[in-house]
């Protein structure tokens, strides 16, 4: 039998349509996979076994009463510990909800079970979605496959290392600053920021509400795809999802062309900092994007410049102000209450050993930017920053279809490199950025691997806000001539774990 | 701009509820004078007649019609409790003995 845990997630729902296998028999070989590699990977930090086999066979039943299938029934899924799951403990990668057991679904997991996706468990990541490498989870970090001893992106590293080391199909990220597409690109899989408010953020546990958006992660386009049409939609429970039909993206990632469309390079996105070997494979992509029949257009947006730093006070602005949630009183962590202290001091002790150093470090930074004095000085003026980016791509976007990107700078660092120096993590996420503060589509895929260090490098296509479909369209058509050039997916490169 | 001193970590770290200790104090202030430094660039545009941009999307107020629909139980609410009493969040005094 061929080894189900390789097959792309369209493959195992049409084998399981057809009852060439069972949805238990799909399950059960994942959840071995998982026990055979992920001591090694830890891109897990819960696996809920008998939930997923039940899901399996609930979608197994239902094919022998000959119910209809949805397009994604029965296929495994890992979902990133930032999503509350019913039942299922739900820790975002912090000590502060070690143990914690949410009393309801997020609407995404909902949205999942609706769909008869099988959810194997709940993924690592850096704490509350803070970070660039999966370095900052409280549970430990989580290895890169390509090479256990590299980070495998952050914050959605657990979710990107499942794909890239056969343990799921398809898994689920959250991309505030790049956390989708950063992992995606230093894993060689495919990850999609959809628009914002395209995915509803209830049950997501809140860093920056004005950037974190819920995505797909997965190994092809197409399996990205249909998942995205899984998860997206509008929700009466959020009051900044989007109300309008989305865009057809499946059909989009099944018919991939770039014949006829205006592709923009953007100017700033190059330059000190870019390490040789992704500069090469980009360029290369931009090659292949002329000859399959795109209109390259060289643009320049001279506000991205400063969207590292506009990024870097926005959101810890207003993640110092979701997590106040955490004070000890309701759920989560409660440390110091012996009777002779105040609340208040309490939830100074449980925060001061719940947190860990990057969510310290970016509440200090958000009180800080929003204090009295500097609130005009530092908020303000990245809110200002925020609107001559969204200026930079409505003007790009009058002159092209999409925009293309390097996703990431240079390729999966060394696990500890960046530990003790911030500003140099938080470079990891220079081009992905500017499409969290407007709010635009991007996705990331596999572009080659850099000549230099032979390890995944990502390309980033952006797109105007609700016109997700266009990443689509042009991600199948790229990742369509690629393989046919590899003459097989890149993820087979990868070594065998 | 100023540099962070430690005495104003500490108070920022009450500001935000976290009790630090002395040596994540001094840790802290070089950490996010650095950072600041690094990102006050946005204040380039400070004086510009730019309006500003809180979110991607025109936010309006979502209400729905005021019906009674089921919820958590009382048990499942508490359920996840650090503490509780008589089915209510049981949490340390608020206000001081005088």
């Amino acid at each position: 039998m061929t080894d189900l845990t390789r097959l792309t997630a369209a493959e195992i729902a049409a084998r399981i349509a057809s009852g060439e296998v069972t949805a238990v028999e799909v399950t059960e070989a994942h959840l071995a996979r998982i026990e055979a590699v992920d001591e090694k990977v830890h891109a897990f930090l819960h696996v809920d076994r008998e939930g997923a086999l039940a899901q399996a066979r609930a979608v197994d039943e239902k094919r022998e009463r000959g119910e209809e299938l949805g397009p994604l029934a029965g296929v495994p899924l890992a979902l990133k510990d930032i999503f509350t799951t019913k039942g299922i403990p739900t820790t975002v990668g912090s000590k502060i909800l070690e143990g914690w057991i949410p009393p309801y679904d997020a609407t995404l997991t909902k949205r999942l079970r609706d769909a008869d996706v099988v959810v194997l468990g709940k993924t690592n990541m850096d704490e509350f979605a803070m970070g660039s490498s999966t370095e900052n989870s409280a549970f430990g970090p989580t290895g890169n496959p390509w090479d256990l001893t590299r980070i495998p992106g952050g914050s959605g590293g657990g979710s990107s290392a499942s794909l890239a080391s056969f343990q799921a199909p398809l898994a689920i990220g959250t991309d505030t600053g790049g956390s989708i597409r950063q992992p995606a690109a230093v894993t060689g899989t495919v990850g999609v920021k959809p628009t914002y408010g395209a995915v509803s953020r209830y049950g997501m546990v809140a860093f920056s509400s004005s950037l974190d958006q819920g995505g797909p992660c997965a190994r092809t386009v197409l399996d990205a795809a249909l998942l995205h049409e899984v998860i997206a939609g509008h929700d009466p429970l959020d009051s900044t999802s989007i109300d309008a039909p989305v865009p057809a993206v499946v059909e989009a990632a099944r018919n991939g062309s770039v014949q006829g469309m205006r592709v923009g390079v953007v100017k700033e996105f190059a330059g000190e900092g870019y390490q040789a070997g992704v500069m090469q494979r980009f360029n290369e992509s931009v090659e292949l994007l002329r000859e399959l029949g795109a209109e390259i257009v060289e643009l320049s947006c001279p506000s991205f410049d400063k969207a590292l730093a506009a990024y870097y006070l926005i959101a810890p602005s207003e993640c110092s102000s979701n997590l106040a949630r955490f004070d000890a009183m309701r759920y989560g962590l409660r440390t110091g209450d012996d009777g002779t202290k105040s609340a208040e001091e309490v939830t100074a002790l449980t925060r001061a050993e719940g947190f860990g150093p990057e969510v310290k470090r970016r509440i200090m930074l958000g009180t800080y930017a929003l204090s009295s004095g500097y609130y005009d000085a530092y908020y303000g003026s990245a809110q200002k920053v925020r609107t001559l980016i969204k200026r930079d791509f409505e003007k790009a976007f009058e002159q092209v279809d999409v925009v293309v990107s390097p996703t990431t700078p240079t390729t999966a660092f060394p696990i500890g490199e960046r530990a003790d120096d911030p500003m140099a993590m938080y470079l990891a996420d220079l081009c992905t950025i500017p499409a969290n503060l407007a709010g635009n589509a991007a996705m990331s895929l596999p572009c080659g691997l850099a000549p230099e260090d032979g390890l995944p490098v990502g390309l980033q296509i952006i797109a105007p806000a609700m016109a997700d479909d266009r990443l689509y369209k042009v991600g199948a058509a790229v990742e369509a001539a690629l393989t046919a050039k590899w003459g097989h997916p890149l993820l087979e490169e990868a070594p065998s774990l | 701009m100023p540099g962070i001193t430690r005495e104003e970590v500490a108070h920022l770290a009450r500001l935000a509820r976290l009790e630090l200790k002395a040596e994540e104090l001094d840790h802290f202030a070089g950490q996010l004078d650095d950072i600041i430094g690094a990102v006050a660039r946005v204040s380039e545009v400070a004086d510009q007649d730019v309006p500003p941009t809180s979110h991607p999307l025109p936010l309006t107020n979502v209400m729905r019609s005021d019906e009674v629909r089921p919820s958590l139980t009382p048990q499942q609410a508490l359920a996840c409790a650090p503490a509780q009493e008589q089915q209510r969040f049981k949490v340390p005094q608020i206000l001081g003995e005088e």
